[in-house]
């Protein structure tokens, strides 16, 4: 059985969490949820909490090394040994993180007329991140050229949208994209792709829904 | 107490980053502070050339990090300034020669000694830049107002941002100030605006630049230059002087029209 190895989110970023077993074995799990979940976790803070693991500054050496290969950095090494904590020192890794961070998981309660996740994301996207979530995406940010979001349902960005979205990637025609500013370089709802013309104007809030089998983008009024 | 590492990057090629490097080492080493740049770019090497330093090369940075060399003897003096010194890439060798732990180690080790280590990244975001990043305390990003170069800073500050290096500052090179109020090019609105990073300095495009890189000699010893002046003025932004932005238009000459321009612009 694979030693169990658990990611999830957190404010400062994510939190993994390995289980006991032979450090090689948890090392290869980590390294390949890493790789088998690469476009969610690219670019993130890692805490890795260790628990009872023992690690050497070659071992650990290696892990961020392997780690940074696949576009993680690691932040914080949280463990209950001491050998452990002096090599996270030693790297210039922090070795603790508040608790209420930690309890403070980045996915909102189910939407209640929809159930399914949603990820909360508060930070700019720039060119060459890409997220892709089985559920709702809301950014509290901007969407800049180059960044992408891949989402089974619907995605809402507070900021300028100027980089590409599919939503209803999974073909949930009903999903919509909003943002404050619309102005991306291609949208995609369900199966339909809509390339904007270049806009110029004003920039305001906007919803693109699915009408009719095509992307319809509409103004957003306060009623 | 000790030097500040300064890593000067881009993302794209052909932005002006071994200019940049070069000029602001030029800048601080005339303003009486010890200064070393680092050329990271191994294999591509240019900023000896640059500096009009590239026949002085005996030892590089490479058998430095490897130990045919003592530090001290891979350091080459100017020959303007005695408080400036250049560590040169190899040429003969690639980015994986050295890792990023060589550099932070490498940079420990002249910090002491110095004010300034400017460290010259090589374009890409693979090794080279890893290498480049991993010791710095400041991260410059230099980017001209075009579309591409644009996104790929955009990129960088990104993944500088995962390095826990930022917040990155922004130098923005070549800008035709004419060609940018007729809205021909992206105004520096236009940039800041997308790359959100702070601005330490615009550059005006002066074909005078390629002339003093072909001699050797860095414009910011030219004080008739006026893109000589803008990286004078980045160098003194850099070590904690409040400069004000210079005019970019020439034609009537009073300091803050800036805010004009970028007003006008987008």
């Amino acid at each position: 059985m694979a030693p169990r190895v658990e990611i999830k989110g957190i404010r400062e970023g994510l939190l993994v969490t390995v289980g006991e077993g032979e450090w090689g074995e948890i090392e290869r799990s980590l390294i390949e949820q890493v790789q088998r979940r690469s476009a969610f976790i690219q670019g993130a803070r890692l805490t890795l909490d260790v628990g009872q693991h023992e690690l050497h500054p070659t071992e650990m050496g290696a892990l961020v090394e392997s780690l940074t290969r696949f576009g993680v950095s690691v932040h914080a090494v949280l463990s209950k040994s001491l050998v452990t904590e002096t090599s996270a020192q030693g790297l210039g890794l922090g070795t603790r993180i508040s608790q209420s961070a930690a309890k403070a998981p980045v996915r909102l309660a189910p939407v209640p007329e929809r159930q399914g996740e949603s990820l909360f994301l508060r930070k700019t996207l720039r060119s060459g991140v890409k997220i892709e979530f089985a559920g709702d995406v809301t950014v509290i940010g901007e969407v800049n050229p180059g960044a992408e979001i891949v989402a089974s349902g619907s995605v809402v960005i507070w900021g300028r949208l100027r980089g590409v979205v599919h939503a209803g990637a999974e073909g949930d025609g009903e999903a919509v994209v909003c943002a404050l500013g619309m102005t991306p370089t291609q949208l995609r709802i369900a199966g339909q792709v809509s390339i904007p013309a270049g806009r110029s104007g004003k920039v305001q809030p906007e919803i693109a829904r699915l009408t009719g089998g095509q992307v319809i983008i509409e103004t957003w009024e306060a009623k | 107490m000790g030097a500040k590492v300064v890593t000067i990057t881009s993302g794209k090629g052909g932005v002006g980053k071994t200019t940049a490097t070069a000029n602001l080492a030029a800048a601080l080493a005339a303003m009486e502070l010890k200064v070393v740049c680092i050329d990271a770019d191994i294999g591509l090497r240019n900023l000896d050339l640059i500096l009009g330093l590239e026949n002085r090369i005996v030892y590089d940075l490479v058998d430095a990090v490897e130990g045919r060399a003592r530090l001290r003897q891979a350091m080459i003096r100017d020959k303007r300034f005695p408080n400036l010194y250049l560590i040169p890439a190899a040429q003969t060798r690639d980015k994986t020669a050295v890792s990023p732990s060589d550099m932070i180690r490498l940079c420990d080790e002249l910090r002491p000694d110095h004010d300034w280590i400017l460290i010259d990244s090589p374009a890409g975001i693979e090794r080279g830049f890893r290498n480049a990043v991993a010791p710095a305390d400041r991260v410059l990003i230099v980017t001209n107002p075009e579309v591409s170069a644009v996104r790929d800073a955009d990129r960088i500050i990104g993944l500088v941002e995962a390095e826990e290096k930022g917040p990155a500052q922004l130098i923005l090179n070549r800008l035709n100030p004419e060609m940018a109020r007729r809205g021909e090019m992206l105004s520096p609105n236009d940039v800041i605006e997308l790359l959100a990073i702070e601005l330490i300095g615009i550059v005006p495009e002066d074909e005078h630049i390629v002339v003093a890189g072909n001699r050797g000699a860095p414009i910011a010893l030219d004080e008739k230059s006026r893109a000589g002046q803008a990286f004078r003025n980045i160098a003194r932004r850099l070590n904690g002087e409040k400069v004000p932005f210079m005019d970019l238009e020439r034609r009537d000459g009073f300091i803050g029209r800036l805010s004009n321009i970028l007003g006008r612009g987008g």
